[in-house]
């Protein structure tokens, strides 16, 4: 029973393994070479991805099994729709971060390319794996890999950052592994497929522990995706970390959101008993305080970086308070929500330095205080740094049209992809179906329109200040492997915009599997292991 | 065996707790060990707190668990135990960078304006 097509499962943890090894033993020297091994990693992911996608669009769940050891013994790999869903982004992302860094910010500082496929390497893992350890040991390779890149380049507000950063994300990994330890103390399973079938026969003196262990594990998971009062870290980390590195710990907060979306729903999802639904309340409420907080974060803002960072709270909190509300419809918009905004903020990190460039240092701080204030003070003439790469005519024209691009996804304004997200999360909390509270459905909507409304305020504010009002006085000298990127990440959240229809559908298929996961349990606990190898 | 157990984890949690509410790098950093000792331990414990049990079955015995210790909290707590040795090495160095690059050690950088 295992076809090749199975093996392909274990491939998005190998391949960038292998290249980032490869790359270490090569030694940091061979610029040319190293970026060779790292362009065909990343390009085999996004082709991996693109295959996987294909395979999992089926209601079948593949699994595979390390070793080849019965189930329950041995770790196994479940891919299903979120999974799959999951690769693609990362792998989409990864590329375009990786293109960019081959701009020059890969001379930053030492070993930036395997640190990146490491860093590709645990995100790829964490959505792979179907027990609760591996989730723990992947997360925590992709942590170290990202404490690397968030302090790449180094400086005194990249080490500041990356200090309280570590702390938070080494707090949480105890918190995880405490969560983690009662579950197994409890129930003796750590296979998630599993734990949901015993779920039910919990006796009832133990249900409570369970719950707290599992709560506890569940704070890790939202400090990952930064919820409101967990979330205080994320902003000067983003902020301050070189652009590509920003761009692909963008998707970070997303594995915390990953793995509430995976663990609770098959928790406490479907028939499992009394517990179904515990906790719905704090994603709900949790959600949107962290969409209220960014939202305020978006207007206070002076620069641009933090504008980013804020945006990363906001659909965060729109992520989490669209799961809390526990039906399939909106799980499926918040899927398509999630797709539409990681690529949005991805392109939207990458852009913004290629804005800053041509511009004064702290020039958005001096703006916003002159606008509140009135000018008084000469302009300092700074002297631009010599950059390498090739000048393109009307540099501006495309930076801005970038720029409007992602305004629009990340505010959710009509005609791109984010708009049709936000619809399908509201048309779903709204439409007749809707069993959930009456109050969650309008918070949610409530939320939703006036955090795009402020992102709309603050994006058109950066936006008319950076290109209108005090454009750089010669426009900025950006190389084509920086430009392409954003190109190719705003190309396909112009195309989830097209094609919306399949990839709603792709999405819905997805929640379902999430919200009636019996074609997962079987899935992993399909057939024996096979007799031979 | 259980309350010593239980009251030596109580004591390194807490006192971790308390090193890492405070305000300077290498206190927060001894925090963090004394924390991911009592998480250490408290794995470990899962297992049940048992003395003399074998480590693995001897022939003829049933494979129950009350015929042997179990065997996955062991194992469960030496992936943490290295995975946090390793990840707190990776914060000292961090340390020593950020007290070399702000002159403080303060753990926002600078000390508090008073």
């Amino acid at each position: 029973m295992t076809a090749w097509t199975d093996h392909l499962l274990m491939a998005p943890i190998v391949v960038p393994m292998l290249a980032g090894a490869i790359m270490i033993l090569i030694g940091d020297r061979r610029r040319n070479l190293i970026g060779l091994i790292g362009l065909a990693s990343t390009v085999t992911l996004v082709l991996l991805a693109g295959l996987l996608l294909t395979m999992a669009d089926e209601p079948v769940v593949r699994i595979y099994r390390l070793g080849n050891w019965p189930t329950l013994f041995g770790i196994v790999l479940v891919l299903d729709g979120l999974t799959a869903l999951m690769l693609a982004l990362a792998a989409v992302l990864g590329f375009a971060a990786f293109v960019f860094s081959l701009g020059r910010w890969q001379r930053a500082g030492a070993f930036f390319h395997p640190l990146f496929q490491f860093q590709l390497m645990g995100l790829n893992g964490a959505f792979l794996t179907g027990d609760l350890f591996n989730l723990f040991v992947f997360f925590e390779v992709m942590l170290a890999a990202s404490y690397g890149m968030a302090l790449h380049g180094s400086g005194v507000a990249r080490v500041r950052a990356g200090l309280h950063y570590i702390t938070v994300n080494l707090v949480a990994s105890l918190l995880f592994l405490i969560g983690v330890s009662v579950v197994y103390g409890i129930t003796g399973t750590l296979n998630m497929a599993d734990l949901a079938f015993r779920m039910r026969d919990i006796v009832a003196e133990d249900r409570g522990l369970l719950e707290t262990g599992l709560a506890i594990m569940g704070i890790a998971f939202l400090i990952k995706a930064a919820m409101w009062p967990l979330g205080f870290w994320l902003p000067p980390t983003y902020a301050a970390a070189t652009t590509p590195a920003a761009a692909i710990l963008s998707i970070l907060s997303k594995v915390g959101i990953y793995a509430v979306l995976r663990v609770w729903l098959l928790l406490f999802g479907g028939e499992t008993g009394p517990s179904v639904g515990f906790g719905s309340h704090w994603l709900v409420v949790g959600g949107l305080l962290t969409i209220a907080f960014g939202s305020i974060a978006v207007l206070a803002t002076q620069n641009l970086p933090r504008l980013a960072g804020a945006s990363v709270l906001i659909s965060s909190g729109t992520l989490l308070a669209a799961i809390g509300a526990g039906q399939v419809a909106v799980t499926g918009g918040a899927l398509f929500y999630m797709a539409s905004s990681v690529l949005a903020i991805g392109a939207f990190f990458l852009l913004i330095e290629l804005v800053e460039r041509g511009r004064e240092v702290g020039a958005d701080v001096l703006a916003v205080t002159r606008a509140a204030f009135g000018s008084g003070e000469d302009e300092e003439e700074l002297e631009e740094q010599e950059i390498v790469g090739v000048v393109i005519p009307g540099t501006l024209a495309i930076l801005g049209f970038a720029f409007m691009a992602c305004a629009l996804l990340l505010a959710g304004l009509p005609p791109l992809s984010g708009f049709l997200a936000k619809f399908a999360i509201l048309s779903a909390v709204m439409g007749p179906t809707g069993t959930g509270l009456r109050l969650t459905a309008w918070g949610l909507m409530a939320a939703l329109i006036l955090s795009g409304f402020a992102t709309v305020i603050a994006m058109v504010r950066s936006g008319i200040d950076v290109f209108w009002t005090n454009p750089a006085r010669r426009p900025p000298r950006i190389g084509v492997v920086e430009i392409l990127p954003i190109a190719f990440l705003l190309l396909i959240c112009i195309g989830l915009t097209v094609g919306a229809e399949p990839t709603m559908d792709y999405m819905q298929a997805a929640a379902q599997q999430l919200h009636a996961p019996t074609a997962y349990l079987r899935g992993v606990f399909a057939g024996r292991p096979d007799a031979a190898p | 065996m259980e309350l010593i157990a239980s009251l030596a984890i109580g004591v390194l949690a807490g006192s971790g707790v308390w090193l890492l509410l405070r305000a300077r790098t290498f206190q927060v950093i001894v925090g963090l060990a004394l924390l991911s000792y009592a998480v250490n331990l408290f794995i470990f414990s899962t297992g049940g707190l048992r003395s003399g049990a074998a480590a693995i079955l001897r022939a003829g015995e049933s494979g129950s668990l009350a015929n042997y210790a179990d065997p996955l909290p062991q194992a469960l707590v030496l992936t943490a135990i290295v995975i946090g040795f390793a990840t707190t090495a990776l914060l000292l160095v961090v340390l020593l960078a950020a007290r070399g690059l702000t002159g403080s050690d303060h753990v926002d950088g600078r000390e508090r304006d008073r």
